[in-house]
């Protein structure tokens, strides 16, 4: 569908330069929810803006369908962008910004009308046709910017952190229903967001980005269990990083004790970094890669408790539901060999 | 606003207030009155029936019914509004691209420099433009033959440029780019884009460019002076003639009518462009 080789793109130049696109290829399916996840100034914007046509590549190729579209102008291409302040036209009615594109196709009045009624009532904003947009809320203004970005019905559809300026509850709620959106209108979506944990809940795939460059892609449960490199473990969810050296045996010794990992290692005397999820790691259990320490702290949230446990060389978080251990009391951990994800860099 | 809130609430940041000094409101009411003193006086003596303008007896539409058939007047009126009809339309139409061109790229080299040129007639002294253009169109005038009121107009549009230029570029620059962007995305052509999106909300900023520039055409002497050759006198040059003769009621009633004008131009400009901006 849209197949994305070897982008690179620099802003300014000699002192100034800066790599905002660092070599980026990436495929995107047909009918997917593919998210664009990384830090702010990471480059997701840039990559956006190029796939819509608003910026042109230093080099490399953008395809759509298998036609090079990377010099073809906005309003050539069958894409269309949801923005991040929205950009409606303020002139405008909620239905006259909705039909804008319609009417750029030369549609007739008849298939614009109905049209915009449909796309209005996908997005449950049939009530509000002829109001001003200045008379909308940001969460009514937002599923304008949708249904006007859906009415021409694009081959893909670019949202720009839609849902940053949106309050917690809003954004749960928008969460949703851009997937029902997604599954009901069949269109491609490539999404941006810098929240973790918005691109793990709506993607199909997820490609992850630092610095311009796109670090890993993958399914949202390949990205959370099998980060490929630390940045990525980082990023995504709470992780536990344990320094250590692969030893003779096949094990990794750390400052805190040997530990088994099912994963496969390096070569003998590499040092690597072992990364495991604070849901993983078992407190109070005894056995294999069961490390001992002392309770430092409990953090109540809610619905489990955080305790972090000292290990002497390192310190290990470990998330459990209930937790009758004491603060300052010993406390071992146990490290599931199968959980350890090895990580070199 | 949370800030204000804030402010309001904390004892020791009482804020200077200016409004409670010693001394302002005599100073408010001074002002006032130098400003507006003079117009009063000017609008009631227009409506004396008498030929004094400091001495009252009664009311009459005398001197607007003479300044109506004096023929001086309808001429310089008429000239007046021709100049003035076509400077606006070029100086906003020049205004407008030259708005463009600053706000609708991206930035470009020399940009501080090509705003100073477009502003150059507000910061030059208007006698030396003056002189400046007499003598530059003197020179075309021997070199080509050229007559007519074709150099007033030019003149005209030239120190019009500016005062349209400034609305337009400031109405610009408060609307971010990505609308036209959006309009492209939305498979607008960079022409339609520019009626359908750019040109609707640049409006009220083209109206009230226009409006400022046909009030400053309307009310120039100085250059108007130096270059409007026999027979192309404007109102505010025959005023001026016949001031030298001393004040009439006529010339009052003149000058009444034409701050009616452009009272209601600027309010005109002022309902329509505070229309626009909220639709
Ligand atoms: N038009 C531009 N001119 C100069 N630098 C830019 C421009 N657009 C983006 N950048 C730079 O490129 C980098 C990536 O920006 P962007 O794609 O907006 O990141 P993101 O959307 O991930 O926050 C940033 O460092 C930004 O400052
Ligand atoms: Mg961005």
């Amino acid at each position: 569908m849209i197949e994305i080789s070897t982008l690179t793109k620099v802003f300014g130049s000699g002192q100034e330069a800066m790599t905002a696109l660092d070599n980026v290829s990436v495929t995107i399916a047909e009918n997917e929810f593919f998210t664009l996840l990384g830090p702010s100034g990471c480059g997701k914007t840039t990559l956006l803006r190029m796939i819509a046509g608003f910026e042109l590549p230093d080099t490399g190729e953008i395809r759509l369908d298998g036609q090079p579209v990377t010099h073809l102008p906005p309003h050539h291409r069958p894409i269309n962008t949801v923005f991040q302040n929205y950009a409606l036209f303020p002139h405008m009615n909620v239905a006259q910004n909705v039909g804008f594109g319609l009417e750029m196709l030369g549609r007739d009045r008849k298939e614009i009308d109905a049209t915009v009624a449909r796309t209005l009532e996908l997005v449950r904003l049939d009530h509000l046709a002829g109001r001003r947009i200045d008379q909308l809320s940001g969460g009514q203004q937002q599923r304008v910017a949708l249904a006007r970005a859906l009415a021409p019905a694009p081959k893909v559809l670019l949202l720009d952190e839609p849902l940053s300026a949106l309050d917690f509850k809003l954004r749960k709620e928008m969460q949703s229903e851009l997937k029902r959106l997604q599954l009901e209108t069949g269109i491609t979506f490539v999404f941006v967001t810098h929240d973790q944990e918005e691109a793990l809940t709506m993607s199909d795939r997820i490609a992850v980005m630092s610095a311009g460059k796109i670090l890993q892609i993958g399914r949202p449960m390949d990205i959370y269990d099998r980060p490929a490199a630390r940045f990525v473990a980082d990023f995504i969810g709470d992780i536990n990083f344990i320094e250590g050296t692969v030893t003779d045996g096949g094990t990794v010794a750390t400052g805190s004790g040997d530990l088994a990992v099912t994963a496969p290692l390096p070569a003998s005397g590499t040092t690597v970094t072992l990364a495991i999820r604070p849901e993983h790691v078992m407190p109070g259990a005894e056995g294999p890669n069961s490390l001992a320490g002392t309770l430092a702290e409990r953090v109540y949230f809610g619905s489990g408790t955080v305790l972090e446990v000292d290990l002497g060389a390192t310190r290990i978080s470990c998330r459990t539901g209930d937790a009758p251990f004491a603060e300052g009391a010993p406390l071992s951990v146990t490290l599931p060999p199968e959980r350890l994800q090895v990580l070199q860099d | 606003m949370a800030d204000a809130t804030e402010t309001r609430k904390t004892p020791r940041a009482k804020a200077f207030d200016l409004r409670r000094q010693p001394g302002f409101a005599a100073a408010a009411w001074a002002c006032i009155i130098f400003l507006y003193a003079p117009i009063v006086v000017l609008i009631v003596f227009s409506f004396n029936d008498n030929r004094s303008v400091v001495r009252w007896t009664e009311f009459s539409l005398r001197w607007y019914t003479e300044a109506f058939a004096n023929e001086g007047i309808q001429k310089a009126t008429w000239m007046s509004l021709k100049v003035a009809f076509v400077a606006t339309a070029l100086a906003t139409t020049f205004a407008t691209m030259a708005a463009l061109a600053t706000t609708r790229v991206a930035r470009f080299r020399g940009q501080g420099i090509v705003f100073a040129i477009i502003n150059q007639p507000l910061m030059i002294p208007e006698i030396v433009t003056a002189v400046a253009t007499l003598s530059f169109f003197s020179l075309i005038k021997q070199a080509t033959g050229w007559q007519g009121v074709g150099f007033l107009m030019l003149a005209h549009t030239v120190f019009c440029i500016p005062f349209a230029f400034l609305p337009i570029r400031a109405r610009l620059q408060d609307m971010t780019i990505t609308l036209e962007q959006a309009a492209a995305d939305l498979y607008a052509t960079p022409w339609a884009a520019f009626r359908r999106v750019t040109l609707p909300l640049m409006a009220p900023g083209i109206l009230a460019g226009a409006t400022l520039a046909f009030v400053v055409s309307l009310d120039d002497v100085i250059i108007t002076l130096m270059i409007a050759g026999p027979g192309e006198t404007t109102l505010p040059i025959y005023i001026l003639g016949q001031i030298r003769r001393g004040i009439t009621p006529e010339i009052n009633a003149v000058s009444t009518l034409l701050l009616g004008l452009s009272l209601l131009l600027v309010s005109l400009t002022f309902l329509l462009g505070r229309k626009r901006s909220r639709a």
